[in-house]
């Protein structure tokens, strides 16, 4: 049979521009490219501002991620300048960053990936006195009546009547690999509707510390948002009782209705737990601190690095050995494309050399990509949920145990199963409920500290520019909901000299090496992939939404060294 | 907005047949009005008025194109408060395109965006969030391998009206910071022949946009705009004569330092770099999510995110405003009340704006206070 290439741009239920291109042959993908298809240049823009608004500018990296730049950002600011934050303001951004991993996580469940899974025009044919005892049979929430059920299909089978179908319009609908049965499908449909009110509410938590969402405020030093107990404009038991309440709720539907979920979906798609595994190599950078950042033993999440798949053996993790190429990417670099360069040394001068738009196929072009290829002493590395668990897991991490243990018996299936498409959801799953769970103990710390009398939420202490050394620099560290995220700052006479980060979906999109090793997305789509019509790409969605791609972060000038980007040649 | 329309509002129904349908009552309908009356600056009289328009109008179809941007606006508008009936008046729009939520990917999305154009050809809403880049031939951005300019242009062609939600499609916002490296610009750069709204915001407030659509819908028009586009019942007030803090403000009660006792009582953020005095938003008016709080209720200063070139004029954030770089309070506000003189009303909010800088400008020669050098912290 000949080779079908296949082309899907844009790939939708994401955040930003992806474009995945492949050949299928006898129903397998034989080969895929990934193409970033935006550049914004935010770096660029960065050189020469005031380091402490630096926050504020790479936060508009990503609207989704709207947390995780911010406070990386921070980070590499009061590392560079050796400003410790009062322990006050890490719990605030534990709890901030903490409440963005839970909902960023459902809403992509729900409402980017769900429909991979879930046929909504198959819940047309459900009985709700099934889905009820089906409801029932995984989990107490409440909403769980065959009356509640039969109403939702009312619903739906109305909307579908109209002939109208809105953001369904086109779906794969009757796919042959959809596989849950209409009783499921109804559950997951009224549970994508309850979802999108939870979110909600819950993220609340981050507009009574940061002032709203998304893009809340942050500051370096700490947190601008004071607590005192005997005011009306502060954190006070008001708005500590409702931040309770918010968490509560939180707790309530991830452990009710996400895992319960998850864990149902998952057992009718077993088979995605031996495709689309990939590079194999997992990185994890911690996330959490207890105490102060730079004490890498108090993180709640580990750091660590997996080879080859091999759980028996956690590598360290030291930012020096990371290292970016352009073999496949639109840019240059003055030691000629072949060098990979540290983000310290890291320099960007856009060379766009593809074809003339509209495009055809970009898979014949050498560079095809505006994402770079991030690469840790050579290797290509997955970063995200699952890199996390993974180390977790391998660091011996009691309640990350639990959670895979608990999967991997519902599944009957053995931790190998984790090196996939179906691991990745389930990860992305586990760590939730961990988090959600460990939103209360930030919060009790809080409230513990405010009752021992420390209400402090700054250090102002090397606020003013005076106090700072005519040169610095520093890192920044965070693993965010889609994986390992670094800053990089230079300071020089109270101005940004350079400043440069390594995004999650810069790892995992990253495009081919000099190598030729492919990143993690596309070693993924040519592991054990199927594609049974590639008029209906819905099994490379399905993979491709397992990393959860975020590609505004992944793609940006990673160099503020005043290099003007250079005119690009359009064919 | 993004529900499978649960009780989905039919062709041939009108807004209120279709509510009477879904179960919802007059009394909550016409609650309903009231806020979104209250909300658009309009007087109670008119509530009446509004629900009869929003009664009888059909379901229009929406095509939303992301183009240059974070995605921070479509999580925005994805946070709006009102519950159910809120969710409703967008619900009830035909939400045919859509990135982040819809089913299709590919040429079938493609295929759904050109079929629902051609279908509702001049009476389609076009929501655009995103910058448009246009160096190097619009190689920056593209989607379905299409530079982001020549979908833009194909949508807009035929479309009733243009919303452009947040910083990016307004005027560029931070890809258009200095030196703007990609060429960015916002959608009213692009599309000169018929009338954009710009929802100002990195992002806007998501009830905002609501708000905005509610007004069309009811209307049959979009809502009367500020000089720079905006919706004069959301962006009409600067955030300082509304500030909860004016009178710390008035009275002289600033907070010096981060967390220092003036900042534990909640005092005015100016001194810390406040541009609430240069900005005209909503935000102590609508407040964010759920009314929850907003950035200077949350005790950060106020970046100033709704005006533009917001990132080279409004810099550094925490300098004091008549010290920021390029920044001349007087000479804005009098641009300003220049372009708004449209009648009386605006030439007194025009005036009421100058002479609250002015009267700042007395209070600060009076107070006994260092003029911040330019890291902006004194």
């Amino acid at each position: 049979m000949a080779t079908t290439r296949i082309v899907v741009d844009p790939l939708t239920r994401i955040e930003g521009h992806l474009r995945i291109e492949a050949q299928a042959e006898n129903g397998r993908i034989t080969n895929a490219w990934a193409t970033s298809t935006q550049f914004r240049g935010i770096e660029i823009i960065m050189k020469g501002r005031d380091p402490r608004d630096a926050w504020a500018f790479t936060q508009r990296i990503c609207g989704v991620c709207t947390v995780v730049h911010a406070v990386a950002s921070c980070r590499a600011v009061e590392d560079a300048l050796d400003i410790r934050i009062p322990p006050n303001a890490n719990l605030i951004r534990n709890l901030i960053h903490g409440m963005q991993f839970v909902q960023d996580h459902v809403i992509h469940f729900y409402h980017l990936h769900a429909l991979d899974w879930v046929d909504v025009v198959s819940a047309l044919s459900a009985d709700p006195a099934a889905t009820s005892k089906l409801a029932q049979s995984l989990s107490p929430w409440p909403n769980n009546s065959a009356t509640y059920f039969a109403e939702v299909k009312n619903r739906l089978k109305t909307f579908v009547g109209t002939g109208q179908l809105g953001i369904f319009t086109n779906g794969y609908w009757g796919h042959p690999a959809y596989k849950l049965p209409p009783a499921a499908n109804l559950m997951a449909v009224a549970h994508y509707l309850e979802a999108l009110d939870w979110q909600r509410d819950v993220i609340r938590l981050h507009t009574i510390f940061g002032g709203k969402n998304p893009h809340p405020n942050f500051l370096v030093g700490g947190m601008a948002s004071t607590i005192n107990l005997e005011d009306t404009a502060t954190i006070n038991a008001e708005r500590l009782t409702d931040i309770y309440a918010i968490i509560a709720k939180a707790q309530r539907f991830v452990e009710q209705v996400y895992w319960p979920d998850l864990l149902a979906v998952a057992g009718f798609y077993k088979e995605w737990a031996a495709i689309g595994g990939g590079t194999g190599n997992y990185l994890a950078v911690g996330e959490f601190p207890d105490g102060d950042v730079r004490d890498i033993d108090s993180l709640y999440l580990p750091r660590g690095i997996i080879l080859n798949k091999d759980l028996s053996k956690i590598h360290p993790y030291d930012q020096q050995l990371v290292k970016e190429y352009i073999n496949s990417s639109w840019y240059e670099y003055s030691k000629g494309d072949s060098e990979g360069l540290h983000p310290w040394e890291g320099e960007t001068k856009a060379k766009y050399d593809g074809p003339p738009t509209p495009w055809t196929y970009l898979q014949d072009s050498k560079k095809y990509t505006w994402m770079k290829a991030p690469r840790y002493e050579g290797r290509p590395m997955e970063v995200g949920p699952l890199a996390r668990a993974l180390v977790a897991f391998g660091s011996g991490h009691e309640d990350m145990r639990v959670m895979v243990k608990e999967v991997l018996d519902r599944l009957e299936v053995g931790p190998a199963a984790l090196f996939s498409t179906l691991g990745r959801v389930a990860a992305r799953g586990a760590e939730t409920v961990l988090l959600a769970r460990r939103l209360s103990h930030w919060y009790d710390a809080l409230v513990g500290r405010i009752k021992g009398g420390d209400v402090r939420t700054h250090n102002g202490d090397k606020w003013k520019p005076e106090s700072w050394p005519a040169k610095a620099q520093g890192y920044g560290y965070l693993d965010a909901p889609r994986g390992a995220l670094g800053h990089w700052v230079q300071i020089e006479d109270g101005k940004i000299a350079r400043y440069q980060c390594v995004v999650p979906s810069t790892w995992n999109c990253s495009p081919r090496d000099g190598q030729g090793q492919p990143g993690p997305y596309e070693a993924a789509l040519m592991d054990h992939h199927p594609l049974a019509n590639p008029e209906q790409p819905l099994e490379i969605l399905r993979t491709i939404h397992s990393f959860d791609p975020c590609m505004a972060c992944g793609v940006h000038v990673l160099d503020a060294t005043g290099k003007e980007v250079t005119a690009v040649k359009v064919q | 907005m993004y529900l499978p329309t649960s009780q989905p509002w039919s062709p041939d129904d009108s807004l209120g047949q279709y509510l009477e349908r879904r179960g919802v009552t007059r009394r909550d309908f016409l609650v309903f009005c009231g806020q979104m009356t209250a909300a658009l600056g309009l007087a109670e009289m008119m509530t009446p008025k509004v629900a009869a328009a929003l009664a009888a109008v059909k379901r229009p179809t929406v095509v939303w194109l992301s183009l240059q941007e974070c995605t921070g606006c479509v999580e925005s508008v994805l946070r709006t408060a009102e519950p159910t009936i809120g969710d409703l008046v967008l619900d009830v729009v035909s939400l045919d395109y859509q990135h982040n939520i819809m089913a299709a990917a590919g040429h079938q999305a493609e295929a759904a965006l050109q079929s629902s154009m051609a279908k509702n050809k001049g009476e389609y809403l076009l929501v655009v969030t995103g910058s448009v880049p246009r160096n190097d031939g619009g190689i920056y951005t593209t989607i379905g391998g299409r530079t982001a300019e020549t979908v833009l242009k194909e949508a807009a062609r035929d479309a009733k009206a243009v919303i452009a939600i947040g910083a990016c499609a307004h005027w560029g916002n931070i890809q258009a910071a200095r030196p703007n490296p990609t060429g960015a610009v916002g959608v009213s750069d692009i599309v000169k022949d018929k009338p954009v709204v710009n929802i100002a915001g990195c992002p806007p407030i998501g009830d905002v946009v609501t708000a905005t659509i509610v007004h069309f819908l009811t209307f049959g028009r979009i809502p009367e705009l500020d000089y720079d586009g905006r919706p004069l019942f959301a962006y009409g007030a600067r955030i300082h004569d509304q500030c909860p803090r004016r009178a710390n403000f008035d009275a002289g009660q600033f907070v010096e330092e981060f967390d220092d006792e003036a900042a534990r009582k909640g005092w005015c953020l100016y001194h810390v770099g406040c541009k609430g005095p240069a900005t005209f938003s909503p935000c102590p008016i609508f407040q964010w999510n759920s009314h929850t709080s907003w950035p200077i209720g949350a005790g950060h200063p106020c970046l100033g995110c709704t005006e533009r070139n917001f990132w080279d004029t409004m810099t550094p954030f925490y300098g004091r405003l008549p010290d920021v770089a390029g920044f001349g309070v007087e000479r804005y506000a009098d641009t300003i009340g220049a372009a708004l003189a449209v009648g009386a009303a605006a030439g007194v909010a025009a005036h009421a704006v100058a002479t609250g800088v002015h009267q700042m400008r007395q209070r600060r020669k009076a107070l006994p206070v260092i003029e911040g050098s330019d890291d902006g912290h004194d």
